[in-house]
């Protein structure tokens, strides 16, 4: 079972919703950060990391010796990775997006296989949770592969929380797609809701089962929870703000751990999401 | 000319709040918003469109199924699992990263690639100066070359109306659309929060903006929701030579403001706007 939190907006609080989660799921869990460009998890959890990995793609290299500069490699390459002029050619790894288009054309075996680090997958034990994170090399434009190794992971006995990137594009897509459930996290401010709509949107897209946790409750208006309600979009949680909640945030603390009430509630909502 | 972008690495710290209050502080500028998967400007500054267009970026492939012979050379070739057999090659085009093999080696030319519509973007008119914006379409990517290209209709405006400033809202993180977004900028506002994530993920972007050699400066929201990490902030940041232009006040008034649709700095009252007019100041200088 995999449960992806996950926002739309950035900052509603899916990282101590989702860490929430995972200290207070039943049997095995597994952590999983999809945030690879802001990994967030590990501050909260504070797992022991015990094993790392660097994560690479795989772009062409060009072997002048061989290369007869006829063009193919350039012609096929999308994303103009390679450039060509006269007798010079050039490869561009940041642009590659590593279809291996180029190394398919090439009939005078001249390019090799180089490689381009994307980051790092990090794993590790925090308390009985199974933790992994990837962390995206500063500089690094595509976060896709990082999040795919990330939950290539996934652990099939366990209860697995993902918790997903912020926006609505290619790295949310990924984040959710294999996910039995999403729990989107909003605030009720014209922002979370606006969001909240054009996540909501590829959920329904994709045909999966979501409800919503309102964090912040009580700082906006009624309009998410009216939205909620006409969508027929259960609201499974509402948060409202508490100093001490976010007092606790700010020094690492889940919300389980600024507020210890909360965690039958939590406990219910897992159950449900699972049923 | 001016270009400033405001970014913030974690997401929900401010960066749209800010801009919309700068959006009004500020004289003779273009805005533009760069969060393209979830651009909320819009939100506070009540834009008219002047002009709507579609953005086409990209290619999908697509299977003409009755020529498809089901051999499966695409499927091996695709380096994105984005196709599947069952007795026909079918595409997820989610997946599809538009590469082309697929299309350039199947034997009966069953597979052809057709352009992608994947977004709308805007020119706009607000009570604070034109807005350059876009909405991609939800799942898809190219948020980055979106944002270059939202980028590049913002600057032509701004020499076509001799603005004197350019004042982008970013997107969070540190991948794409953030790196599309610092192409020509000449300096970077971070706007952080004081926690353990707000300061991680601001170290990520202040790395980021070293890397492409771009001068960052850095604001801290709700300072007094944790007073003693918003000091640690301020010492770290001093530590990388990256100045602290301000600290803004945790302010109720800020929310009653977004759900009004309105930037707070418009609210005589509020103890924020009077922090971030003193922000714009300083900011003026640099």
């Amino acid at each position: 079972m995999q449960i992806a939190v996950a926002s739309g907006k950035g900052g509603t609080g899916k990282t101590i919703i989702s860490t929430s989660l995972a200290l207070c799921a039943p049997g095995p869990v597994q952590y999983l950060d999809c945030d690879v460009e802001e990994p967030n998890g590990h501050i909260f959890l504070k797992p022991e990391l015990t094993s790392r990995e660097r994560c690479t793609v795989i772009v062409p290299r060009i072997l002048e010796d061989k290369c007869t500069y006829c063009g193919k490699c350039r012609d096929i390459c999308r994303f103009n990775a390679i450039t060509l002029f006269a007798k010079t050619i050039m490869t561009f790894p940041e642009m590659c997006h590593f279809c291996l288009g180029c190394f398919q054309v090439c009939t005078d075996s001249a390019i090799v296989r180089s490689e381009r680090e994307i980051g790092v997958l990090e794993s590790g034990m925090a308390g009985d949770i199974n933790f992994v994170h990837g962390r995206m090399r500063v500089g690094e434009a595509m976060a896709v592969p990082l999040l795919k190794a990330v939950k290539k992971m996934a652990d099939r006995e366990a209860l697995v929380i993902i918790d997903a990137p912020p926006g609505t594009s290619c790295p949310f897509v990924e984040a959710i797609s294999d996910a039995d459930y999403v729990i989107l996290v909003t605030e009720p401010t014209p922002f979370g809701l606006h969001d909240l709509k054009l996540a909501a949107e590829v959920l329904v897209n994709f045909s999966k089962p979501c409800g919503v946790i309102i964090n912040r409750a009580d700082l906006g208006d009624a309009r998410v929870e009216q939205w909620c309600r006409q969508e027929k979009i259960p609201v499974l949680l509402k948060v409202p703000f508490d100093r001490k909640v976010a007092e606790g945030y700010a020094r690492g603390q889940t919300l389980v751990e600024s507020r210890p009430d909360l965690r039958p509630a939590l406990q219910a909502l897992i159950q449900e999401v699972c049923a | 000319m001016k270009e400033i972008v405001i970014l913030s690495g974690k997401g929900g710290t401010g960066k749209t709040s800010l801009v919309g209050s700068l959006a009004c502080l500020a004289d003779n500028k273009i805005l533009v918003d760069c969060d393209v998967d979830a651009a909320d400007l819009h939100l506070l500054l009540d834009p008219k469109a002047r002009s709507q267009h579609e953005f086409r970026s990209g290619v999908k492939a697509k299977v003409v199924s009755d020529r498809c012979s089901g051999c499966g050379v695409c499927v091996e070739l695709c380096q994105f699992e984005a196709i599947t057999m069952v007795q026909r090659a079918r595409i997820n085009s989610v997946r599809c990263e538009g590469c082309g093999v697929c299309a350039h080696f199947c034997p009966e030319q069953a597979i052809v690639l057709e352009e992608n519509y994947c977004g709308n973007w805007f020119i706009s008119d607000t009570g604070y100066g034109p807005l350059v914006h876009a909405q991609l379409f939800a799942g898809e990517e190219n948020s980055g070359k979106l944002v270059s290209f939202i980028k590049r209709q913002a600057r032509e405006l701004a020499e076509e109306t001799g603005a004197d400033l350019i004042l982008i809202d970013g997107a969070p993180g540190i991948g794409c659309p953030v790196i599309a977004s610092l192409a020509s900028v000449d300096m970077v506002l971070a706007v952080t929060e004081p926690t353990q994530s707000g300061w991680h993920d601001l170290e990520r972007v202040l790395d980021l903006a070293d890397h492409f050699r771009l001068q960052s400066f850095v604001c801290i929201n709700k300072w007094d929701l944790y007073p003693e990490m918003a000091e640690t902030i301020e010492t770290a940041c001093a530590q990388r030579g990256v100045a602290v232009l301000g600290r803004i006040p945790f302010d109720p008034l800020v929310v009653a403001c977004q759900v009004q649709g309105i930037p707070v700095v418009g609210n005589e009252q509020s103890p924020a706007a009077a922090a971030i007019r003193q922000i714009w100041q300083d900011l003026q200088t640099r």
